[in-house]
């Protein structure tokens, strides 16, 4: 909380000190150096800039008496009481964090017919259950679950809130926020705690180029929301621990401008632009039937199959699983490409992918220069055995 | 209908990087556009407009530069425009910039429809649009990615969740968030552009503003403050494995199941 001053008789070139800016936020005026809207308070002018050009001057700050605010809050993110398992991972991480600073671990679940499903929440460590169980609540209103979540907060007084990152996190979280007029970080990927309960919430900015450490210093609870799969979600105890409290909220503080008139379950398109998994189909393929062996793999690792131009033209699939710059582009998490020799026509509509493995065994392949994992064998004997490997790991038998 | 649209300007890459030794950011291009996902809130705005009447407006904040994104706004058809500046408005964050926005359309006029995109290419958020909402105590409904259409003082609108579509008749005043694809964003017409070369962007600074407390708005009216910035560690890795089918099989399963990457 500050604010800069520059002192213009420390100037002495205007246009480096502009020049520092990233923002674009000093400019010269009537020979003057000023600060516009456009700064981010980065204070890089003052660290980088002509010495005693720029000052940055501390101002009052609102504090909180951050004693009174205790445990690290889960939000129990579930559609119809199934629970959503980025709240296990969230419990996993919280748990992590309480115990740092001797908190307790808290989960809020917030529906209609709820009470029951609570129970499977006490096996992931969790200290209490806060349930607000209402029929208003049955379907997500943002108004309505801002206020079974407001009444938690009032009555708590949670630190820390984890919300999972998913389509109701994302708007039910600032709504939650901007009524505590308190901090909200999104998508963290790295959540840590200080010893005076502030959160550490590290998260990408700038399409990931950069990363960011925020805090959340003079204001409580603080929010933050994380993506599925980011996490580590904890094992499942046999023996349930903590208890289940029930909040009542006033039903008409349940009431809300919305209205649902019906809900349709959503038609599951399956195109391997959407895909988080795909296996690709290459030249390497002796024959057409052999793409039961990708497919196999494929199926194992719940993906879909995908292709190479060649194929699609040989009419081995069809068209819509071809990838590159005359088929489709793809960025899924996982890709596995299957004696695909990566023509640059090919690599161009796959290498954005999160994880690249490439098996082929020539060493040569231009495939292994967009691979993460490079792996020289022969598709015929690797994916047989790692199609074992995969079931084995699921538990079903080979 | 009276439908307000809120509009950002962006930087045109989000090809920065952090020079490792100086900690300074270091931004390729000055050259800065309109939020991609606002085009969508902008097509959706007039779409509404052409079919039930009204006027489009348009909002935004940030430097002064920033009017060339309402500009761009009038050539594709918005009525009316407003940028909130003002060098106590910067360094804001979630809160403190959605407190600054809602001043700001208090201000600027009473709307029926607020049309967000979805989120900013830069701040990548998707959070602005729903603090804005309980700011000025209205409804809002995010992921929308169908508007039915209107209803007397109500809009129909599905929402898209994980599992399921959710249809909602929204009450007005009321805020909606909208995913990219909802509609195909019309182009810029020249002759719009030369129309409109000299209207009026009203420009509201802190004086303007209901809220008079400059503590509410930039970086004193942020409760999040970013400590430091640094380049991501990239997890990036290039390895090859020559070895025995099983083994191969193996370490390919393995750095799958510790990446977490299974189905």
């Amino acid at each position: 909380m500050g604010k800069l001053i520059v002192h213009q008789d420390k100037v002495t070139d205007i246009n480096a000190m502009i020049s520092i800016c990233p923002f674009n936020a000093l400019e010269e005026k009537d020979g003057k150096l000023e600060v516009n809207a456009g700064c981010k308070l980065c204070k890089l002018c003052v660290k980088k800039g002509q010495p005693g050009a720029m000052e940055y001057v501390e101002e009052e700050v609102k504090t909180v008496d951050k004693s009174l605010w205790n445990g690290i809050t889960v939000y129990v993110d579930h559609v119809n009481g199934e629970i959503h398992p980025v709240t296990f991972e969230l419990l996993g991480k919280a748990g992590e964090l309480a115990k740092k600073i001797n908190h307790p671990v808290y989960a809020i679940f917030i529906g209609s017919g709820i009470e029951k499903k609570a129970e499977e929440l006490l096996h992931y460590g969790v200290d209490k259950v806060f349930v607000v169980d209402a029929p208003e609540l049955k379907e997500f209103q943002m108004e309505s679950y801002t206020a079974a979540f407001e009444a938690f907060v009032n009555e708590i007084k949670p630190s820390a809130i984890l919300v999972g990152a998913t389509p109701v996190g994302r708007q039910l979280a600032p709504r939650v926020a901007s009524r505590f007029n308190t901090g909200l970080t999104a998508d963290c990927t790295i959540l840590d705690i200080h010893e005076n309960t502030d959160l550490v919430q590290i998260r990408p900015a700038f399409g990931g180029n950069i990363m960011a450490e925020i805090l959340t210093p003079n204001s409580r609870p603080q929010l933050a929301t994380v993506r599925y799969k980011i996490m580590d979600a904890p094992e499942r105890s046999a023996e349930a621990k903590g208890e289940i409290v029930k909040i009542s909220v006033p039903a008409e503080k349940l009431k809300t401008r919305t209205q649902v008139l019906g809900i349709t379950q959503k038609q599951k398109e399956k195109s391997i632009e959407n895909a988080d998994i795909l296996v690709v189909a290459g030249r390497g393929l002796k024959k057409k039937e052999d793409l039961d062996l990708v497919r196999e793999l494929a199926d194992a690792l719940g993906g879909d199959i995908a292709c190479t131009r060649p194929l699609a033209e040989a009419g081995w699939l069809d068209a819509k699983h071809q990838i590159g710059l005359s088929g489709r582009t793809v960025r899924p998490r996982l890709i596995i490409t299957c004696g695909v020799s990566g023509a640059i026509q090919f690599v161009a509509g796959m290498n954005n992918s999160d994880n690249i493995f490439a098996i082929n065994t020539d060493p040569n392949a231009s495939i292994f220069k967009v691979a993460n994992y490079a792996v020289i064998g022969d598709i015929y004997e690797v994916i047989p055995k790692l199609i074992e490997q995969v079931k084995q790991g699921k538990g079903v038998k080979a | 209908m009276e439908i307000l649209v809120c509009i950002k300007q962006v930087p045109g890459s989000n090809k920065v990087e952090v020079d490792p030794v100086t900690g300074v950011l270091k931004r390729n291009g000055a050259d800065s556009k309109m939020n991609p996902y606002d085009l969508y809130a902008l097509e959706c705005g007039l779409k509404l407009k052409e079919q039930y009447g009204g006027r489009v407006s348009v909002i935004t904040m940030g430097p002064p530069q920033a009017q060339a994104i309402i500009k761009e706004a009038y050539a594709m058809g918005a009525d009316a425009g407003a940028i909130v500046s003002d060098r106590a408005f910067g360094g804001a964050d979630v809160l403190a910039t959605a407190h600054t926005l809602a001043q700001g359309i208090k201000k600027f006029g009473k709307f029926d429809i607020i049309l967000c995109g979805l989120q900013t290419t830069d701040g990548d958020t998707a959070q602005v649009g729903p603090e804005v909402s309980e700011q000025l105590d209205i409804p809002c409904v995010c992921n929308v990615k169908e508007i039915k259409g209107v209803e007397g003082d109500n809009i129909l609108v599905d929402m898209e969740m994980a599992q399921d579509i959710e249809h909602l008749k929204v009450s007005f005043p009321c805020l909606i968030t909208v995913q990219k694809d909802i509609v195909q964003p019309r182009l810029p017409s020249y002759l719009k552009k030369k129309d409109t070369e000299d209207r009026e962007i009203v420009m509201y600074t802190l004086k303007d503003m209901e809220d008079q407390n400059k503590n509410n708005y930039g970086l004193n009216g942020s409760a999040t403050q970013v400590q430091r910035i640094f380049p991501p560690t990239s997890d990036k890795v290039q390895v090859t494995w020559d070895d025995p089918a099983d083994v191969l099989a193996e370490k390919i399963y393995s750095t799958i199941k510790s990446r977490k990457l299974l189905g």
